[in-house]
């Protein structure tokens, strides 16, 4: 069996390069592990072979972010790797950074993993925590005899596509990623057991910590309604009759963008909604009930509002995830500020 | 409130000229059945058999449940429904362990619910494990969807209930008994251990969300308090099914197992003192109605703890965290059951709404991961509906029969009773 290839990115310091005065290379390889690479390819033994050894100043890489992860990326990909391994960067601040970007750029354009090593404290992490597996290191350079054996030991298992345990016996810092996993015991007994743990006073480990909810604060309101154009926006899925963009029924991937130009009443002929999660009917027979295009027609004749925005956005809020709905939100509002739109009438169901 | 439960194991079930048991198979005569379901707003009636490990797809799936009889004591099963609304949850009711019935037929524009009896898939529904009687309903011409709905969901008690018939004299194979003390007698004999309740959620969402409790829609109720032997009953049943992995059957609602779980250790580690139904409306003025009567009635028991387990997700998110904080904020400590939608690569936050109350939480899964069933010799129903039930995308059927969905599609595969060894964990 032929042994897997793996490169490593290093900075100009453990790239054995120099210090500070040389931080201001740009990215250039070298065949074979270099400095802390010596130790790890020990590590890996005869099942991996560190191949190369991409090497890049950290304030290079930091002041020329974009055009570094573009040139690592290439170096790294010449080499056809089947892993990468950055750092482990310690408690560096630029160096945690450029070893994420790094896993960043590898893992979303080569789809190989990436194993580093960092400090819980270093901001490279915060930023970059899902692109790779990040084992967790002490602050300096004192902790690279323990940081090196555990990210070989991670790299070797994640090359054999072993099962890996949770993150922390794996020694990796979790990324944030669900994964569905069987246990031993069904879930009612589960739950059983953690509320008497929780009633007793004793120590229990809840299968889901609440996440962080943002907040947005409302903006101030229109000053003159009677002047503004407004747009709709509903996640309550209306769309044309046959659903011409497959917006899904639960978990949509996408939205769409649909015309309003003359139309004045939405109707079972006409629209209809996508939405898998409520009672169709209602909506199917007239769709205004959801998205109120007769409504605000009327105020338009009656001068009530200044006019209604000749097109209408649309997406399926079903099961959606948070990260594509904070995607839809991004683009819609771009083009709504674009093409002038002072309000928007968001519709739910 | 005392009730004994004979389980009766059923391992094969066969079409014959009787409908009974006999050394572990279940007979079913066709005619029978079908005379029992017959119904003007339904032009037609099939009936089909599904056994565990043959290559079998039942898609879209209406509802599951199990057959039951209700043999002493007073009222029938599903009261409100095939029987008279007396109260059950009392006596002997006989259970053909092992069997279900399967309904199935086009109704709305998303239809539901995928079931395999062999493959990957069939690890993900419980439904792969009994020994299934499917019914597939076709609606009579003009029948609005509403009324079809109701007559699908009839056709599958009442077939459920013709076939319980042949527990009648059967041999019980294992006997259960459960006992719901009135509180002031579960105090005095338990007076050192933590009260505990159960409040049980139920989707109540409209058309293919509903649920009903003897007879009533959900979302026409004010939370109330059930013996847990009444759910045994039947006084809880299915009428939802859409994202068919964390809807419960009714099935489900039979064999709950978080009352289950919670008599297992009544008595020696906690006072299991009732269940709490409450609904999951989508008006906020109803939610808050709702969570405030909650809160209320687990005051006015005294609770200690209790277990929340939601049914669905999303809009029913806000009734489980107002239902959680709300007991929390009175003292009694709560475990919330629930599943997750975290996307398809699970980097997505799992709910749509939160609280750090809410810190001791249990859940089914991430909804959202990705399985591809492969074809099946037999499919039962419709599948030409994978591109557009929930879970499923533009694509999802594929020209062999094989189908990639989410694991929402599949029935049960996230249920939020607990009912499956499936978690999620971050890594």
């Amino acid at each position: 069996m032929s042994k897997f290839r793996v490169v490593h990115y290093l900075n100009q310091f453990f790239g054995q390069v120099g210090g500070e005065d040389k931080a201001n290379i740009p990215p250039f390889t070298k065949e074979g592990p270099v400095g802390p690479g010596m130790a790890l390819q020990g590590i890996l033994g005869d099942d991996a072979e560190i191949v190369a050894t991409v090497i890049c100043g950290d304030s290079w890489f930091n002041e020329n972010i974009e055009a570094a992860k573009a040139q690592v990326l290439e170096l790294i990909a010449g080499y056809k790797p089947d892993l990468v391994i950055a750092g482990p960067a310690f408690n560096a601040g630029r160096y945690g950074m450029a070893c994420g970007a790094v896993a960043e750029a590898v893992s979303q354009n080569l789809g190989i993993p990436v194993i580093s090593g960092i400090y819980p404290e270093n901001p490279g992490l915060e930023m970059y925590r899902r692109h790779a597996m990040f084992v967790k290191t002490g602050d300096s350079a004192a902790s690279m005899r323990t940081a090196l054996p555990a990210m070989g030991k991670l790299a070797l298992k994640v090359l054999k596509g072993e099962e890996l345990g949770a993150p922390e016996e794996e020694g990796y810092i979790p990324r944030g990623i669900r994964q569905n996993i069987v246990t031993e015991k069904r879930g009612s007994q589960r739950a059983v057991e953690m509320l008497l743990a929780k009633l007793r006073g004793e120590e229990y480990k809840t299968e889901y910590p609440m996440p962080q909810f943002d907040r947005v604060a409302p903006n101030p309101a229109l000053r003159d309604v009677t002047k503004a154009k407004i747009a709709l926006v509903t996640s309550g899925g209306i769309v044309p009759k046959g659903n011409p963009d497959h917006i899904e029924s639960s978990s949509a991937s996408k939205y769409g963008k649909y015309s309003l130009e003359g139309v004045t009443d939405l109707t079972a002929e006409t629209h209809a909604t996508a939405h898998g999660g409520y009672d169709p009917v209602y909506a199917n027979a007239d769709a205004d009930r959801v998205l109120p295009v007769d409504v605000l027609r009327e105020l338009e004749q009656e001068g009530k509002i200044g006019s209604l925005h000749r097109y209408f956005y649309a997406t399926v809020g079903n099961g959606t995830s948070v990260a594509n709905a904070r995607r839809f939100a991004e683009e819609i509002a771009r083009e709504l500020k674009q093409d002038g739109v002072d309000a928007v009438i968001l519709t739910s169901t | 409130m005392k009730l004994r439960l004979g389980r009766i194991r059923i391992t094969d079930i066969q079409f014959g000229d009787k409908t009974r048991v006999h050394r572990g198979v279940l007979y079913v005569n066709k005619e029978e059945i079908l005379a029992a379901l017959a119904d003007d707003r339904l032009s037609s009636i099939e009936l089909d058999l599904a056994r565990p490990g043959e290559s079998v797809r039942i898609m879209p799936v209406k509802d599951v449940i199990e057959p039951r009889l209700k043999v002493e004591g007073p009222g029938g099963i599903f009261p409100g429904f095939v029987s008279k609304v007396d109260m059950v949850g009392q006596g002997t009711t006989l259970v053909l362990s092992g069997a279900a019935v399967v309904t199935t037929g086009r109704i709305v524009g998303f239809q539901e619910g995928i079931i395999d009896m062999s493959g990957p898939g069939a690890e993900y529904t419980p439904f792969s494990r009994t020994c299934n009687l499917v019914v597939s309903c076709q609606p009579a011409p003009g029948l609005g969807q509403h009324e079809h709905e109701a007559a699908v969901r009839m056709a599958g008690l009442k077939a459920a209930a013709t076939l319980a018939e042949a527990a009648r004299g059967a041999e019980v194979d294992a006997w259960e008994e459960y006992e719901c003390l009135n509180l002031a007698e579960g105090i005095k004999r338990y007076p050192d251990l933590p009260r505990v309740a159960y409040v049980y959620m139920l989707q109540s969402q409209g058309l293919l969300h509903d649920t009903y409790v003897y007879g009533v829609d959900a979302k026409r109720i004010l939370p109330t308090l059930l013996s847990p032997t009444e759910v045994m009953d039947g006084a809880i049943i299915s009428g939802n099914c859409v994202s068919a992995c964390d809807k419960n059957t009714t099935y489900h609602h039979l064999n709950n197992p978080v009352i289950e779980d919670l008599y297992r250790r009544h008595g020696k580690d906690l006072n299991f003192v009732g269940v709490i139904i409450t609904n999951e409306n989508v008006t906020l003025a109803d939610k808050q109605r709702s969570s405030n009567f909650t809160a209320k009635l687990a005051e006015m028991l005294a609770l200690d703890g209790a277990i929340i387990s939601e049914e669905g997700f999303g809009n029913p998110d806000t009734d489980l965290i107002m239902n959680c904080t709300k007991l929390e904020k009175k003292g009694i400590k709560t475990v919330i059951l629930t599943d997750e939608y975290a996307g398809r690569d699970g980097a997505s936050q799992s709910l749509a709404d939160a609280d750090p109350l809410a810190d001791a939480v249990v859940t089914g899964g991430n909804a959202n991961e990705v399985i591809t069933l492969p074809p099946m010799a037999r499919v039962i129903g419709h599948q030409e509906t994978a591109n557009v039930i929930a879970g499923g995308f533009d694509g999802s059927l594929q020209e062999d029969g094989s189908i990639t969905v989410e694991i929402q599609a599949i029935v049960g595969a996230t249920n939020e009773l607990g009912f499956n060894r499936r978690s999620a964990r971050t890594v």
